[in-house]
């Protein structure tokens, strides 16, 4: 066991050996889509792309919910403020067709300034308070979203947007298939890169700020806001910064699934959509980032995988006896159950959480 | 007077009510620099309540307080402690999850910079500052006696050394006043001589220290001057000895029958 354990260190602390690690590990996320695509079907492939927006948007709650400490059960609406101000600037709704490479950064900047928007009435609020206001917020703005069609139609109202613009770079737009030398890139291949690219940017700006003053600063709050600010920590800002940094993820990850899908309506944002989200952080262990990337690939995958088990009970039963849809939710919640029975801090949990969940009697063990 | 002869904290007629509770009543006091100052008091004397107001949790209803020459009353916590007043809390407030050496390092947050982008892309001038930061926060773990502890979570460390740990994360903030909420309570006689030495300590190091104790003997071995408080009411104040025979004080805690 010892000798593992220092094996890894051995191989953390060679720089050449760490590099030749992340070469192999880009090779593999290289691949991923094409060996999908071939041994299960393209549909895998849009499966594996959706789960890098849910990525996307389980690290920005993290920073919210797992870092700061503050329970927002209203996520999903920076989500819908980054796919709507996507939405409205790259489609025939208004005529205006700007850049991604425009439209990500005003998304997550409006995101960011409605995260600042919620946070600033919330900052006296903790717990079970917090968690109705945000809940108002998120249910707020998608009424708002079904509804601002009258007297002026800005957004569609329920019909939603349509022919929203691809992600594109002069002539090279992603929602049209390519051949190069002999393999065929489908939409679905490369989105797949550019989603990979930002769940990347996510998970690395995750880490640094997770072991940084400002990151110090955001777990010091979740354990005691009056010690913190006895501190000298500015409680007020940093947890504006918290909701600003959170919602700024879901912005990006908003418009990037609206370039995607080509549409978008406020029914994708409702509030099952936030608690899934913060499922997939509180699953895959709040706080740790590779916990929450975790959970958020599994909560993405697995109703996903479900889906066969129409086909195989009608191919060894001969007969269709449950349906997988109704399987789905009897599954998730028995996962559910079954986590906060065996697993209270996550799949993968934070060393903190751990920590915290272990009790006194553990924590003599020096690590 | 010159700057260098005013007290470093000057509490005048400081007045908090609790609904119809007067927790504190017109207290007034000065703090000089360099000293011991501790305050003593029977239970729901108001000790606490004018630590409160002094490291800004509760404005105060009256008065004001001045530190170091300039008006603190009325400031947000983190204002006064970047102003120089760090404190403990009677009852301790860790972050307990985390590890005792990251307790101390949020100390540093006020005296240090880097923001988000510093954290992001973590330049040289940020590692720099991470590397002091931690640096200076062993040096304190060590200069309080816990730094065989450095790792293990705040939660699950001795009491004695939970104490010390918020003492090391207070001086952490480079305090000139560092104020201490009962910082003997439920120590052991030998755990109490050990803190005695380290507030000594620190004293000599040139942080001026207000001390909240119940402990006679340690109040009495420690501070240069003591201030009684009764009732929200400053009733005494003094060198320990001459405070001790007051009547007032011989009356406030043995009650008025033997007065």
């Amino acid at each position: 066991m010892r000798s593992a354990v220092e094996r890894v260190r051995r191989w953390q602390d060679d720089p050449r050996l760490r590099w030749l690690g992340y070469l192999a590990v880009a090779a593999v996320l290289i691949a991923l889509p094409f060996a999908v695509d071939a041994v299960l079907g393209r549909t895998w492939v849009r499966i594996i792309d959706v789960a890098l927006l849910f990525i996307l948007l389980a690290l920005g709650l993290n920073i919210v919910v797992g870092f700061a400490g503050l329970l927002d059960l209203g996520y999903i609406a920076f989500f819908a403020v980054g796919a709507y101000s996507y939405a409205l600037l790259a489609s025939p709704q208004f005529d205006i067709h700007w850049s991604f490479l425009v439209l990500l950064p005003i998304g997550a900047f409006v995101a960011g300034v409605f995260g600042v928007l919620l946070g600033a009435p919330t900052l006296k609020l903790r717990g079970d308070y917090l968690a109705i206001v945000t809940l108002g917020f998120g249910e707020i703005i998608r009424i708002l979203l079904n509804n601002l069609n009258r007297p002026y139609n800005i957004t569609n109202g329920p019909q939603g947007i349509t022919l929203i613009d691809p992600v594109a770079v002069g002539d090279l737009a992603l929602n049209r298939s390519y051949t190069v030398a002999g393999f065929t890139i489908a939409p679905v291949h490369s989105y797949y890169f550019v989603f990979l690219a930002c769940a990347a940017a996510a998970i690395f700006i995750s880490l640094r700020l997770e072991d940084s003053r400002i990151g110090r600063a955001w777990i010091a709050i979740r354990e005691d806001e009056l010690a913190a600010g006895a501190m000298g920590i500015n409680t007020r800002n940093l947890k504006l910064l918290a909701f600003a940094m959170g919602a700024t993820f879901g912005g990006i990850a908003g418009g990037l699934f609206v370039s995607f899908q080509g549409f978008v309506s406020p029914e994708s944002f409702t509030l099952l959509d936030s608690i899934m989200v913060l499922c997939m952080v509180v699953l895959g262990g709040m706080g740790n980032v590779g916990g929450v990337v975790l959970g958020a690939a599994l909560l993405t995958a697995l109703p996903e995988a479900l889906r066969y088990a129409g086909p195989l009970q009608k191919e060894w039963l001969g007969e269709v006896y449950v349906d997988p849809s109704d399987l789905r939710m009897l599954l998730f919640g028995l996962a559910l159950v079954l986590m906060m029975l065996l697993r209270p801090a996550g799949l993968w949990p934070s060393t903190m959480r751990r920590r915290e969940l272990a009790g006194v009697g553990e924590a003599g063990v020096a690590r | 007077m010159s700057p260098a002869d005013a007290p470093l904290l000057a509490a005048r007629s400081l007045s908090k009510r609790f609904g119809g509770l007067a927790a504190l009543d017109g207290v007034s006091l000065a703090v000089r620099r360099g000293e011991i100052f501790g305050m003593i008091g029977p239970n729901g004397a108001g000790k606490t309540t004018l630590f409160n107001v002094l490291t800004g949790l509760y404005p105060p209803d009256a008065g004001e307080c001045v530190f170091d020459g300039e008006r603190v009353s009325g400031l947000k916590p983190y204002r006064i402690a970047a102003r120089g007043i760090a404190r403990t809390f009677q009852n301790i407030r860790l972050f307990a999850n985390m590890s005792a050496i990251e307790n101390v390092m949020v100390g540093r947050h006020v005296r240090t910079r880097a923001g988000v982008a510093g954290a992001v892309l973590r330049g040289a001038g940020t590692r720099a500052e991470e590397r002091e930061i931690a640096r200076r926060a062993f040096e304190l773990l060590d200069y309080v006696g816990i730094a065989a502890r450095a790792e293990q979570p705040a939660f699950g460390l001795a009491y004695g050394d939970q104490r010390r740990l918020e003492i090391a994360r207070a001086l952490a903030t480079e305090p000139k006043l560092l104020a201490l909420d009962e910082p003997a309570a439920g120590m052991n006689a030998t755990e109490r001589a050990g803190l005695g030495r380290l507030l000594e300590r620190i004293r000599a190091s040139g942080v001026t220290l207000l001390l909240i104790e119940h402990d006679v003997r340690l109040v009495m071995g420690l501070c240069d001057r003591v201030a009684v408080l009764d009732y929200g009411r400053k009733i005494s104040e003094g060198d320990p000895a001459a405070v001790q025979r007051d009547p007032a004080v011989i009356e406030a805690y043995l009650g008025g029958a033997l007065a």
